[in-house]
């Protein structure tokens, strides 16, 4: 039937355009001359048509879930769910559901029966009103575009404003994205601070998310500190950051000031690749090869190293962001004026003094840039720590054991069946937001060092 | 000038300069040294990086398979009782006359010459019998797959030489194979199952259709959503936008859009998209939907730059001629941005494609054993199957792990490819 719905609509569209645009030729055939060009009598009419009823289908289909399921809930004979949980009534609606789709297990009590076969209906009806709907708006629509249709009708200008519409609407999508973030983060982690106390988050040095299911079960009182997390997830970025500045800063250089033509334009792309590779790989990387390495080389000097040590974690990542921050520093070298690369030179400086004494500090704002945005980068990477690094929460500096990060942490509490309204599920959200934050703040930090070193060289 | 630099008379600049020439040369090769060593080690990762998928994941493709001549007895097999049967019972019944050590009466015994079969072998029996059940009462040829641990052994990846009790294989176990691997009935083949099949908890079983068609339905629809939203945004914010405040902080959101961390796009479709909209889990639209909300900055920062190189000669001629603002953006401007478009909208699948995070919130990490059939039923999709296959613990399952490695790499590789062709194709330089 939605399929129906659509088909109608992209019908009705192609319809009015033909319509329109025919009497629009009509008219100018009959002598009179148009305002605007007959494919644009066309446009407007499609445009009219189009919008509107597309707006309304995917609002329907949006809401039509819902309201069919409170209307059967509400339809329940009197009492049926008086004292039951809200887990529960989503039981009864979830099996209703099934038993609608065909699914019977066992035998299911009567009213159960009488409720799914009214939810079947309802969405039977909903679907025959939502085809309904679109053909009579679509005809509505189509009348009045029709009628429209005269010499002096500014049909350019309309479907012109329509155009702009939705372009400015296309922009807004990103504002909306970003308050989405800001308000499922926001609201989660104030439904989490009631939960737990936000110096207890803040300053708290144990993160054991694990809760009681019941009242009466033996189970360690959960512990929300975040520091060990957070800790574990500086350790894993500055091992990162230790192997990535280095390898990428001294390839830029090379590929920049000494490299012969053909070298760099090989070695570029080539380096490129690094950072296409998808995260999950690196993380399978270092569960296969990085981490048993480290460990058989540990063992070789006598050194205990855990199985999930950040070295392997915390390497890999840095693999991953020699690109990012070789280009960043290919860039910024690349920046500098002319005329400093050249004074320097006929100066006599060789071509080592140049680099270092010229033009690295000259580059410093813009690769620091880079390098603040790799470090956000490092933060906010998932895959490689959830696959190679720890689960549990450890105090500790040391890399050579295993520590846990922010983004493992949500990916673990989250992973699998979940429910809104246990601190477990909201300490996600909660680490989720001061992830945002933290990042956000190095983002805006690392742009802003980045454009205003632009701007003073241009 | 004969006499003046003889000697070890007081030094003029250029003595001093010849002096300390060496080591400042020395210092220029050092510096080159390092570079040299800093790109070498890149290029090694990457080298070790893909050698080691290749070398863990070509055995994947092959599997190894055990073909017997089967009768299809009538008295385990009953044509009425179709699609039940006692397939099981059948497939080892044509298996025992080749292990004259197998002792037919003894259970243990023949539960352990079957373990060769793979758990997935009787319903492929079964299938072909219900596809045609004139064959009951026939001798048919039948090739099904070993299970793991034999594959693994074929591979060469069981060490014989393993004391028993650490082996997965007795030696009872191993010379029964080896009794059928002399009398020629176990072949290796390329494994299409790894493509026609969907997920199996048991890896010769395994395959990557589900995750393939899960990948391929987000991606539509990511594409259907990101697509015309993200070049609607930039030629909106490039061309017609006026220079006022909104404009300024669309920009600044799309910018940071573009950094944020996308285990954050996870959480926010796992908050909106199923808390608040109440929309299934697991299935590829909803994954498809978060991952143009990640693509869309990409698009719209590749499209900006690729309307901005369009000179403005262009824009003033057709106004010239008496275009309206909007007949020379779409009628001229957009066509010619067109190639730079499109390459950065592939660049943005792809990333897209490898994307697994924001997947695994919204649970595209289910186990589910049949392939969607559209964008609504739930599924996996290929980061996320080697997400789950590397969790898992059976042996096969590495090697598999690889190969859909392989499998994402490809595509990755053949995606960037096509971006690249389009743009030394069509690329103009004004």
């Amino acid at each position: 039937m939605t399929t129906l719905a659509f088909a109608i609509l992209l019908a009705a569209c192609m319809v009015a355009y033909a319509l329109n645009r025919r009497a629009a030729t009509g008219l100018r055939d009959g002598g009179q001359r148009l305002h605007s060009v007959s494919g644009y009598h066309g446009l407007f009419a499609l445009l009219m048509i189009l919008v509107p009823v597309l707006v309304v289908i995917l609002l329907w289909l949006v809401l039509q879930g819902a309201v069919v399921n409170r209307l059967v809930m509400s339809s329940l004979p009197e009492g049926t769910l008086d004292g039951l949980g809200k887990g529960q009534v989503d039981l009864i609606l979830a099996e209703i559901q099934s038993i609608a789709g065909g699914r019977v297990f066992g035998e299911p009590e009567v009213w159960k029966i009488a409720a799914a076969e009214r939810f079947s209906g309802l969405l039977q009806s909903a679907a025959l009103g939502l085809v309904l709907v679109t053909a009579l708006l679509s005809l509505a629509i189509m009348f009045f575009a029709r009628s429209k249709v005269s010499a002096e009708f500014r049909a350019r200008q309309g479907a012109e404003r329509i155009i702009s519409g939705l372009m400015i609407f296309c922009s807004v999508i990103a504002i909306f994205t970003t308050v989405g973030i800001v308000a499922s983060l926001a609201f989660e982690t104030v439904k989490f601070l009631k939960l737990v106390p936000l110096t207890d988050f803040l300053f708290g040095t144990s993160w054991e998310p694990q809760i009681p299911i019941r009242a009466d079960q033996v189970a360690a009182e959960g512990a929300f500190g975040w520091l060990p997390v957070i800790v574990g997830t500086i350790v894993i970025t500055i091992v990162a950051i230790v192997i990535a500045i280095p390898i990428g800063l001294l390839s830029a250089i090379y590929l920049n000031e000494f490299a012969p033509k053909p070298v760099r334009s090989v070695c570029k792309p080539i380096l490129e690749v690094l950072a296409g590779v998808p995260t999950v790989v690196y993380g399978f990387f270092a569960i296969l090869v990085v981490a048993p390495a480290i460990r058989s080389l540990g063992a070789a000097w006598g050194i205990d190293v855990a199985p999930n040590t950040a070295l392997a974690a915390g390497g890999v990542m840095g693999i991953m962001l020699v690109p990012f921050i070789s280009s960043f520093a290919d860039d910024a070298l690349s920046a500098v004026p002319r005329a400093l690369r050249d004074g320097a030179l006929a100066l006599g400086a060789t071509r080592a003094e140049t680099v270092m004494n010229v033009l690295f500090p000259a580059a410093i704002p813009g690769i620091v840039g880079g390098v603040l945005l790799a470090v956000s980068r490092a933060i906010g990477e998932t895959m490689i720590v959830v696959m190679a690094a720890g689960l549990m929460a450890n105090l500790t500096l040391n890399p050579l054991e295993s520590v846990t990060t922010v983004t493992v942490q949500i990916v673990t509490l989250l992973i699998g069946d979940t429910s809104f309204d246990n601190p477990k599920t909201l300490a996600a959200f909660a680490l989720g937001m001061m992830l945002f934050i933290v990042t956000l703040i190095i983002n805006i930090f690392a742009l802003r060092i980045v454009r205003k070193y632009r701007e003073a060289y241009d | 000038m004969t006499d003046i630099s003889h000697g070890s008379a007081p030094q003029t600049t250029i003595d001093k300069v010849q002096a300390s020439l060496a080591r400042r040369h020395r210092k220029q090769y050092i510096l080159q040294g390092f570079g040299i060593v800093a790109i070498s080690i890149a290029f090694l990762m990457l080298f070790i990086l893909l050698w080691s998928q290749i070398a863990t994941g070509y055995k994947a493709f092959m599997q190894t398979n055990i073909t017997l001549e089967v009768f299809v007895d009538p008295e385990e097999v009953d044509a009425g009782k179709l699609p039940r049967g006692n397939f099981d019972d059948v497939l080892v019944a044509a298996l025992l006359p080749y292990l004259p050590n197998v002792d037919a009466s003894s259970r243990a015994d023949v539960r352990t010459a079957s373990g060769i079969f793979s758990n997935g072998a009787q319903f492929y029996l079964r299938n072909r019998i219900v596809e045609d059940p004139s064959l009951i009462g026939q001798t048919i040829t039948m090739r099904v797959p070993v299970s793991d641990p034999y594959d693994q052994l074929y591979k060469e990846l069981v060490d014989r030489d393993t004391p028993e009790n650490l082996r997965r294989l007795d030696n009872t176990q191993i010379s029964n194979f080896d009794q059928l691997y002399e009398a020629g009935v176990i072949t290796s083949r390329l494994n299409t199952a790894l493509i026609t099949n969907a997920d199996s908890r048991f890896p010769e079983l395994a395959g990557l259709k589900g995750a393939l068609l899960g990948s391929f339905w987000a991606l539509l629809t990511c594409f259907l959503i990101a697509f015309p939203l993200g070049i609607g945004a930039a030629v909106y914010l490039e061309e017609f936008a006026p220079k006022n405040k909104l404009s300024d902080f669309i920009e600044v959101n799309i910018n940071n859009l573009a950094a944020v961390p996308s285990v954050v796009f996870g959480l926010l479709a796992l908050a909106v998209f199923i808390g608040w909209f109440g929309m299934p889990r697991s299935v590829p639209f909803v994954g498809g939907l978060t991952l143009a909300l990640m693509t869309m900055p990409t698009i719209i920062i590749a499209t900006r730059a690729a309307l901005k190189a369009v000179p403005p000669s262009i824009r003033e001629a057709a106004l010239g001629v008496g275009a309206s603002k909007q007949q020379v953006v779409f009628g001229h401007v957009v066509p010619l941005a067109m190639p730079g478009i499109l390459t950065g909208t592939i660049i943005g699948l792809a990333q897209a494609l490898g994307e697994t995070a924001p997947l695994l919130l919204i649970g595209m990490n289910a186990f589910i054993t049949s392939a969607p059939g559209s964008p609504f039923d739930s599924s996996t999709a290929l980061p996320t199957q080697i997400f789950i296959w590397a969790d898992s613990p059976e042996r096969g399952f590495v090697s598999r792990t690889s190969a859909a490695i392989l499998v994402l790499l490809t595509f990755l590789i053949a995606m960037n490819a096509i971006a690249i062709y389009l743009r030394s194709k069509f690329e103009r330089k004004w």
